[in-house]
């Protein structure tokens, strides 16, 4: 009778480890997956020609992105009827190289997005930590500015900035970030009002640290958690925005290469030429969704409860 | 008899609100000696909390503020002091352990950062120094094996093993004076015993003055050298707790002593004071406890009763006494 349950138990506890062992393999593989396809991604936009070293004509990109060849376009990727070898992805309707194109392009949509959200999420939290600890006026007047930036067109500020400035690479960071730090301030002031009342920051005050102490290391560690999702998420937005400000003429001028504008060149030719917007759009999305599964996975690891598992 | 480690004088605390002003705490004397324990019993809203808050000088401002009055902690004036001043006080020389262990403790530091902290704001000690430090305020607090709980998180924690935790960084620095505002109040009856003679052990063991807030009697008899009765902003009676317990003198001390249950009475109904405590906004003239009071006379309900001596350390504040 003992054998017996013995083996029921023993059956219960080898069912749950081995779920809590496929748990962490799936929470391994949200890290080793999206974390590849970003290192790839990144080694694609490092590599795609050595100028850097004093090399333009070796490097990843199999053609100059910016080569005209007319009796080339519109070519299918080469694993379809009709393509050629050369051009793996096919070409545009200017016969430029899809692969090189999206190769030369990530430069551009990667660093803008990556610029673009480092620089609003400090602004943002930095803001948004200052008017939620310190509430009354200070509060007010930060949120006041903030909800004039989000009820802004953000639009026709970067259309505003594009004929002030001109369009061009610093253009668009800076149109995207003038107004992009709103939503983080939004979000992390409310965090930090909810963190201020909490009792250890009470604890903290009673053991005798500073205001700035307590912003810094007592409120902020708390907020990083939304903070990373915040950022992970507006991966997408970004890259999206920058595409949308690339067709109305604000953006990279061509014929430089990103992602965004490449996407919206095919779209005039979506029904017959479908392989000029799909290829950089899968690698938008790729992107986006690398980026949110490694940022499930960075809040699951700064989350000392579910570190457990 | 041992020295006196802080002296409030005539402390008045307000709160500046849309409705007006309220006088939480409106005119509260007392003194706390060196390894003494002082409670402040009374109802909630008394004015228990803010008074612990004023002494540490954490109102929130800037709606609360200290409109009058003298806080002597040895030999200086706290309410004088700027605010870089007054954070040297706190954690080091003047200490405070909040209500709810569940939440005092930061959920993203492990136990041995938290007790860090206040050493590192108050002490230059060379990093190989703070650890012997942190294990020995564990100790202090009777944790079991603190090396291992060092790199915990406070989840991993039980209520009572966390409430320590907390004693612990209040003591972290030896501090000479230590608020307990409620301390117990969120742990269930044995762990809340164990705790109270933690409290004891500690005092014995470092000399340190203790501030008590309660409001359970019980407590009181169990922990303090001396009681100050508060209610509606004014400490209406202090004695030594055996003198308060055998010969109380306000009508209020007597009911609240009353109100507690015991086990001797168990076929009757428990004693409660009838009404509400005043509204704090607008005190009515004279004593705070006239109109719950069932010995008042036309003169409570006029003028505010003065101070009187009783006894070789206690005072009370009734028209009845004379």
């Amino acid at each position: 009778m003992t054998s017996l349950e013995m083996t029921q138990e023993d059956r219960t506890r080898k069912k749950y480890l081995g779920i809590i062992r496929r748990t962490r393999l799936t929470r391994n593989l949200t890290l080793i997956i999206p974390s590849i396809i970003l290192a790839l991604f990144v080694i694609m936009a490092i590599f795609a020609n050595l100028s850097w070293l004093g090399l333009p004509h070796v490097g990843l990109a199999p053609h100059d992105p910016n080569l005209i060849t007319m009796r080339d376009q519109y070519l299918p990727p080469a694993f379809v009827a009709g393509g050629k070898s050369t051009y793996l992805l096919g070409t545009d309707k200017l016969g430029r190289d899809i692969l090189s194109r999206i190769i030369y392009g990530s430069r551009i949509s990667l660093s803008i997005s990556m610029l673009v959200i480092f620089i609003t999420a400090f602004i943002g939290t930095v803001l948004g930590i200052i008017a939620g600890y310190a509430g009354g006026g200070v509060d007010g007047f930060i949120m006041r500015v903030t909800d004039v930036a989000l009820s802004f067109p953000g639009l026709l500020l970067a259309l505003l900035l594009s004929v002030a400035i001109g369009p061009g690479y610093w253009t668009v960071v800076f149109a995207l970030s003038i107004l992009g730090w709103a939503s983080y301030a939004r979000l992390i002031r409310g965090e930090a009002m909810r963190i201020r009342q909490s009792d250890f920051v009470a604890q903290a005050r009673v053991s005798g640290a500073s205001s700035v102490r307590i912003m810094l290391r007592h409120i902020f560690p708390n907020i990083i958690n939304s903070l990373i999702v915040l950022m992970t998420l507006s991966v997408g937005m970004v890259i999206l925005a920058e595409a949308v400000l690339s067709f109305i003429g604000v953006g990279v001028p061509p014929p430089t290469a990103s992602w965004g504008s490449m996407v919206n060149d095919g779209r005039t030719d979506i029904d017959t030429a479908w392989w000029i917007s799909a290829f950089p759009g899968i690698c938008i999305g790729l992107v986006v969704l690398s980026g949110n599964f490694l940022g499930d996975w960075i809040r699951d690891k700064l989350d000392p409860r579910l570190r457990q598992l | 008899m041992s020295e006196i480690v802080v002296q409030v004088e005539d402390l008045h605390t307000s709160f500046f609100t849309r409705r007006g002003e309220v006088k939480a705490v409106d005119g509260v004397t007392f003194f706390v000696r060196q390894g003494e324990t002082f409670g402040i019993v009374g109802e909630s809203g008394c004015g228990k909390s803010v008074t612990g808050l004023s002494i540490m000088r954490l109102l929130p401002e800037p709606s609360g503020q200290i409109i009058a009055g003298k806080i002597i902690f040895e030999g200086v004036n706290l309410v004088e002091l700027d605010r870089k001043k007054m954070r040297a006080y706190r954690g080091r020389m003047i200490s405070m352990i909040l209500q709810d262990p569940m939440t005092s403790l930061n959920p993203v530091y492990t136990i041995g950062d938290q007790i860090r902290e206040p050493i590192r704001l108050h002490q230059a000690l060379p990093e190989n120094m703070i650890e012997p430090e942190i294990i020995e305020s564990l100790r202090l607090l009777k944790i079991p094996t603190p090396e291992t709980i060092l790199g915990n998180y406070p989840f991993q924690l039980s209520g009572g093993m966390r409430q320590r935790v907390v004693g612990a960084i209040a003591m972290s620095c030896r501090p000479h004076l230590l608020i307990a505002d409620e301390p117990t109040t969120a742990l269930d009856a044995t762990i809340q015993a164990q705790y109270l003679a933690l409290f004891k052990d500690i005092q014995e063991k470092t000399n340190v003055a203790i501030i008590f807030i309660t409001h359970d009697f019980g407590v009181i008899a169990n922990m303090c050298h001396r009681v100050g009765v508060m209610y509606a902003g004014k400490i209406v009676e202090t004695a030594p707790t055996r003198e308060i317990f055998k010969a109380p003198r306000h009508p209020y001390t007597v009911a609240l002593i009353n109100s507690v249950p015991t086990l001797e009475r168990k076929d009757e109904r428990l004693f409660s004071i009838e009404g509400q405590p005043p509204s704090m906004l607008n005190l009515p003239p004279g004593c705070p406890f006239a109109p719950r009071c069932a010995f008042a006379k036309d003169t409570c309900r006029q003028q505010e009763p003065p101070e009187v001596k009783v006894g070789s350390d206690h005072t009370v504040s009734c028209w009845r006494v004379d």
